[in-house]
C-alpha cells in the first residue's frame, strides 16, 4: 500500500509507475518503483532518485528509467511526459503537489503523439521538420555588419516576444485531437539521410500542429520576415496545414508558456482565406 | 572545407551559421537538440556601449574597462577590447535576426544596468533573453540545415579529436546516443563549442549537459586548460533539490533590493518588518554600485551575512531576501515576467507580493580550454588569423564559455552572451585561413585508415565499459559525492587545508568510479554508461581545479582565500593610514608580479594536471586596485594615482 499524502504528515516513501518501453516496437510495460520522499521534489528528482536507488518496487535490480531534460527550469522544452495523464514538462511537475491531487502515486507516461524510442523518450524530430516546411526564420542579407535594424513598437514588440517564446516541447501536439502519431520505419539499406527526408515528407503531410501555426504568425508579422510571408501562407494552407485544425482549443490550455495559440489560429485563419482568394485571382 | 562544431549553444551556433556563409560544410554534434541547449537559461541580457550610454560618458573603452576591472585583469586584453568593439554591431545583428528585444515607448531597443558598471549597457528581451538569443540562431542554422550546408547530429556525444602522426586533428569521434554507433567524422577542424563544467559541483545554475565532457575530453587529448581554478558563484540562485535556479541579476538591475532582517532569523513576515529593522546590507557597505556590485563581492557578502554574521533569514537553510515588492507589477511583468514565473513556478510564492529567498549558486565556469590570439599593433585581434581561438592542439578551436579567454577572474553579468556570440562569429574566418594552410601543405583528404583506427580504438573502450558488472558502486551516488566535495572545497570561500582534503578525496572517488556498477548493458538509448563515461570525465576537470586553486595563494575576483587577503586600512591618524596605503599598494604590486599570471593546466597521468603559469597580456590598461568597497579604498586610490602619475613623468623623461 502506498502511504497517502496528507498536508501534516508527508509521507515515508511514494509509489511511482513508469510506462516503460525498452525499444521501438517492443511492447510497453507498466514498472512500479517506491521512493523515499523528500520536501521539494519534482518529476527529475523522482526519475534521478529511480536511478540512484536502480531497483524496482519489488526489490528487483532493473536498468534506470530513459528520459529527456536538460535545463530543468522550463525553458528548454525537453523534459515533455505524460504526468497522472496530463501532458506538462517533468521539471515543473512538483510531488507535494501530484500527491495531493493524487495520493495513489505518480504515474509516468511518454507523449502518445510521437513514436517512443525508450521509456519516456520519445521522437520528435517532426516538429523540427514542420519548422523547416513553414520557413520559421528571418531571411537576412548576410551576417554582416548592415547597420540598425527597424524601430518596433512596444506594442509589436510584445506580441512577438510571447509568441517567440515556444520551446518545441510538443505538449500542444500531445493535446490536439487533429495531431496524430505517425511511425515512419527505416527501410532496410536505407542511408540516415534518406530516411529523414522521406520521414520529413510523409509526417509534412499531415497537420502541422498549432506551434507551427503561432510559428507562422510571428514571423509573417515581423517587418522583414514579412517579406516572405508569401512561401509561409503557401505551407500553412498545404497539406497538413491550418484547415486541418478542428478547434477543439486544447492546445491554448496545456501550453506550458501560456502562448495565445488560439489567438494565432483564428489570425493565421483569415491571412490563409485572403492567401487563397488572392492565389485565386493571380491565377 | 569541411568542419565539425561540437556544442549547439550560442557560441556553437554562430560559429555554424558563420562558417555555413562562409562556404564551409558543419556538421553539427550536440547531446541534445541544439535548441534546448544550456543558453537558452541565460536571462538577463547582452551588453554594449549604445547611443544612449554615450551620451552619459560611455564609449568602447570604457566597457572595455569595465570588463578587465571587473575581471580583476587576468584575461588578455586584445579580444576583450575587440569584443566590445564588434559589441554594437553584434546587437544589431541579433535585432536583424529577429530577437525580440524590448523596446522603448519610441521604438528603440530598451537597456537596463548590469553588475559592475555605472551604464545601462544591457540589451534584453524579457528576462529570457538566452532563450531568445538561442532561438534567432537556431533559426539561421536551420535555414542551413535546409540549404544543404549544416547537418546535425542531435543526440550525439563527441568522445574526442582525432589527432594524426603529426598531432594535427583531422576529426573527431562521435557517438549516437540513441543507436549508440561510434562513429569517426573526417573534418578540417573541429571546434568545441560545450559550454560549462558546473556540473561537476553536482547541483548548480547550469543545465544537465553542462558536464564538461567535451572540454575534459580534449584537454585529456592534450589540449592546454587556462584558469581552471576561477568559477563564478552567482549570489541570487533559487535553491532546489535537483537544481539551483538561477534568479537573474537583472532583478537588481531593474531595482531588486537584497536585505536580511537586522534581528536574527526575524519570525515576522518579511513585509512586516519596518524599514529601519532591514539590512540592506549591499547599499549600505557599498554606496556607489549598492546591490550591483560585481558577482564575486555580492556574492562573498551573502555568504558572510549568512554564516559568519549570523543574519540568514532562516536558520537551517541559508538565504536572504531578495526584494522587488516595491516595484510596480506591470514594470515586473514587463521586464521581468519570465524569471518571476520560475520563482513562482518552484517556491509556490508571487515575488511580486512577498520577497524572494535566495542563496549564492556555481553558475560560469571563466576558465576553459586555453586559446591563442594574434593581436594587432593598436592593441585589437587580427581577425581571420589562423591563431585565434586555436587550442593548443593544431586544427581544435574553442569558443564559448568552454575557452579561457574573455572573463579572468569574474565575468560581468550580461558579457557570456556577448563573449559566446563574438566568439563564434570571429572564429569561423580564421577557421577558413586555417584550412587553406593545412589543404596547401597537402593534407587535403583525411586517411581512411586513421578513421578507422579511432573508431576502433573508441569502441574497445565503450565495449569495456558494457563489460563491467553491474553491482559495484552506484555512479549516480558517487556523482553526488563529487558534487559536496567540489561545492564544500571549491566555491566562496577556500582554504588550502580543505582544498587538499578535498583533492585526495576526489582521487579516492575517481578510483571508484573506475570500477562502479554499470546497471544496463543495452545497446539502445543506453543513459546509464553516457552518464558513467561523463562522470569519469568529470575527474580530470575536478582536479584541475582543485590543484589550480590550492596553488593559487591570493585571492582574485572569484578566488578568494582569507588568509591571503590583503589588510584594510585601519589606522585614523592622516599619517598612519597614508603609510598603511603604501604598504597596500607596495603588497598589491608585489602579489601581482607574482600572480598576474594565467594558470595553465596540462592532464598528466591519472588525469593529475601539472600546472605552470603564462604572463598575461595588460599592455592596454595598466593593472589597478579593484577597489568597490575596500574599507579605506580613497586612501589606497590616492596613493595608487600618485604612483602612476610618477611612472608615467618617469617614461617620460
Amino acid at each position: 500500500m502506498p502511504s497517502v499524502h496528507t498536508s501534516s504528515t508527508p509521507p515515508r516513501e511514494f509509489l511511482v509507475e513508469v510506462k516503460r518501453q525498452d525499444a521501438p516496437g517492443r511492447p510497453s510495460y507498466w514498472e512500479r518503483f517506491r521512493v523515499p520522499y523528500e520536501s521539494d521534489m519534482n518529476v527529475i528528482s523522482v526519475l534521478q532518485k529511480i536511478a540512484e536507488l536502480g531497483v524496482n518496487a519489488d526489490g528487483k535490480r532493473v536498468p534506470p528509467v530513459a528520459w529527456e531534460c536538460n535545463c530543468l527550469e522550463e525553458v528548454c522544452g525537453a523534459c515533455t511526459m505524460v504526468i497522472n495523464g496530463r501532458v506538462r514538462q517533468a521539471c515543473t511537475a512538483l510531488v507535494d503537489k501530484l500527491l495531493a491531487d493524487r495520493p495513489a502515486g505518480i504515474r509516468l507516461e511518454p507523449m502518445t503523439k510521437f513514436p517512443v524510442i525508450r521509456d519516456l523518450v520519445v521522437d520528435r524530430t517532426r516538429i523540427f521538420a514542420t519548422l523547416k516546411k513553414i520557413k520559421a526564420w528571418i531571411p537576412v542579407d548576410s551576417y554582416l555588419d548592415l547597420g540598425p535594424p527597424l524601430r518596433q513598437s512596444q506594442e509589436m514588440q510584445e506580441i512577438a516576444y510571447v509568441l517567440s517564446k515556444c520551446m518545441s516541447c510538443g505538449c500542444c501536439m500531445e493535446a490536439c485531437p487533429q495531431y496524430l502519431k505517425i511511425e515512419v520505419k527505416r527501410l532496410p539499406g536505407e542511408s540516415e539521410d534518406d530516411y529523414r527526408r522521406r520521414e520529413a515528407e510523409i509526417t509534412n503531410r499531415h497537420f502541422m500542429g498549432a506551434a507551427a501555426i503561432a510559428q507562422i504568425d510571428l514571423f509573417n508579422s515581423h517587418p522583414v520576415g514579412k517579406m516572405n510571408s508569401r512561401d509561409r501562407l503557401d505551407a500553412l494552407i498545404a497539406e497538413g496545414g491550418i484547415q486541418v485544425c478542428g478547434n477543439a482549443q486544447n492546445c491554448v490550455k496545456v501550453c506550458p508558456k501560456e502562448i495565445p495559440l488560439t489567438t494565432s489560429i483564428a489570425r493565421m485563419g483569415r491571412a490563409a482565406t485572403i492567401h487563397m482568394f488572392r492565389n485565386w485571382f493571380e491565377r | 572545407m569541411h568542419v565539425v562544431v561540437v556544442g549547439g549553444g550560442l557560441a556553437g551556433l554562430s560559429a555554424t551559421m558563420k562558417l555555413a556563409e562562409l562556404g564551409v560544410h558543419v556538421d553539427l554534434v550536440s547531446l541534445t537538440p541544439v535548441k534546448r541547449s544550456h543558453s537558452v537559461c541565460a536571462q538577463g541580457g547582452i551588453n554594449s556601449v549604445n547611443h544612449l550610454t554615450r551620451q552619459l560618458g560611455d564609449s568602447e573603452w570604457k566597457h572595455f574597462d569595465d570588463t578587465v576591472y571587473g575581471g580583476d585583469f587576468l584575461q588578455h586584453q586584445p579580444p576583450v577590447k575587440e569584443m566590445t568593439e564588434w559589441a554594437p554591431r553584434i546587437i544589431d545583428l541579433m535585432d536583424r535576426l529577429g530577437v525580440t528585444f524590448n523596446r522603448t515607448p519610441e521604438g528603440f531597443r530598451d537597456q537596463r544596468r548590469f553588475g559592475g558598471t555605472l551604464y545601462p549597457r544591457t540589451a534584453f528581451a524579457g528576462a529570457t533573453t538566452g532563450q531568445q538569443l538561442l532561438y534567432a540562431l537556431d533559426e539561421q542554422v536551420r535555414r542551413w540545415e535546409v540549404a544543404g550546408k549544416v547537418r546535425k547530429y542531435e543526440f550525439w556525444d563527441y568522445l574526442g579529436p582525432i589527432l594524426d602522426e603529426n598531432g594535427i586533428c583531422r576529426g573527431c569521434v562521435v557517438q549516437d546516443l540513441v543507436s549508440m554507433e561510434i562513429r569517426a567524422l573526417p573534418a578540417d577542424a573541429v571546434v568545441i563549442a560545450s559550454g560549462g563544467c558546473g556540473v561537476i559541483f553536482g547541483r548548480s545554475t547550469m543545465s544537465m549537459a553542462c558536464n564538461g565532457s567535451a572540454a575534459s575530453r580534449t584537454y585529456q587529448a592534450g589540449a592546454k586548460y587556462g584558469n581552471p581554478e576561477f568559477i563564478q558563484v552567482h549570489p541570487t540562485a533559487i535553491p532546489g533539490a535537483d537544481k539551483l535556479r538561477l534568479m537573474s541579476e537583472s532583478a537588481r538591475g531593474e531595482g531588486g533590493r537584497i536585505w536580511v532582517p537586522r534581528r536574527p532569523q526575524d519570525p515576522r513576515p518579511p513585509q512586516e518588518i519596518p524599514e529601519h529593522e532591514r539590512y540592506y546590507f549591499l547599499e549600505e557597505r557599498y554606496p556607489k554600485y549598492g546591490n550591483l556590485v560585481p558577482r564575486d563581492i555580492a556574492t562573498r557578502e551573502i555568504f558572510k551575512v549568512c554564516t559568519e554574521e549570523g543574519l540568514s533569514v532562516e536558520k537551517d537553510r541559508l538565504c536572504v531576501y531578495l526584494d522587488l515588492t516595491h516595484l510596480p507589477r506591470e514594470v515586473l511583468d514587463r521586464k521581468l515576467g519570465g524569471i518571476l514565473e520560475i520563482y513562482q513556478k518552484f517556491q509556490g510564492v508571487d515575488p511580486r507580493v512577498v520577497p524572494m529567498k535566495i542563496f549564492p549558486a556555481v553558475h560560469y565556469s571563466m576558465g576553459g580550454l586555453w586559446v591563442d590570439y594574434e593581436r594587432t599593433e593598436s592593441g585589437g585581434l587580427r581577425i581571420g588569423s589562423p591563431r585565434n581561438h586555436h587550442t593548443s592542439l593544431q586544427g581544435v578551436f574553442a569558443v564559448g564559455e568552454c575557452d579561457y579567454q574573455y572573463h579572468g577572474a569574474n565575468r560581468l553579468g550580461a558579457n557570456s552572451l556577448l563573449s559566446c556570440i563574438f566568439s563564434g562569429l570571429i572564429v569561423a574566418p580564421s577557421i577558413v585561413s586555417y584550412i587553406e594552410i593545412l589543404h596547401q601543405n597537402g593534407q587535403r583528404k583525411v586517411p581512411s585508415r586513421l578513421l578507422e583506427q579511432a573508431e576502433r580504438e573508441h569502441r574497445r573502450r565503450f565495449e569495456s565499459l558494457l563489460a563491467r558488472p553491474a553491482d559495484g558502486d552506484n555512479p549516480y551516488k558517487i556523482h553526488q559525492e563529487l558534487g559536496k566535495v567540489m561545492t564544500k572545497a571549491a566555491t566562496v570561500v577556500r582554504h588550502n587545508d580543505e582544498l587538499d582534503r578535498a583533492y585526495a578525496q576526489v582521487c579516492e572517488l575517481q578510483e571508484r568510479a573506475a570500477r562502479c556498477g554499470i546497471a544496463d548493458r543495452g545497446l539502445w538509448t543506453n543513459q546509464n554508461i553516457v552518464f558513467v563515461r561523463a562522470l569519469m570525465d568529470m575527474f580530470p576537470l575536478a582536479k584541475a581545479i582543485l590543484k589550480g586553486a590550492r596553488l593559487r595563494d591570493e585571492c582574485r575576483g572569484a578566488h578568494f582565500k582569507p588568509e591571503f587577503q590583503l589588510p584594510s586600512i585601519t589606522a585614523t591618524d592622516p599619517a598612519e593610514r597614508r603609510r598603511q596605503a603604501e604598504e597596500w599598494c607596495d603588497r598589491f604590486e608585489e602579489n601581482n608580479r607574482r600572480w598576474l599570471k594565467s594558470t595553465i593546466a596540462v592532464c598528466g597521468p591519472n588525469g593529475d594536471p601539472e600546472i605552470s603559469y603564462e604572463e598575461v597580456d595588460t599592455s592596454l590598461i595598466p593593472p589597478r586596485p579593484r577597489l568597490y568597497g575596500v574599507v579605506g579604498g580613497e586612501v589606497i586610490e590616492e596613493v595608487w594615482k600618485e604612483r602612476t602619475r610618477a611612472k608615467q613623468q618617469a617614461i617620460r623623461v
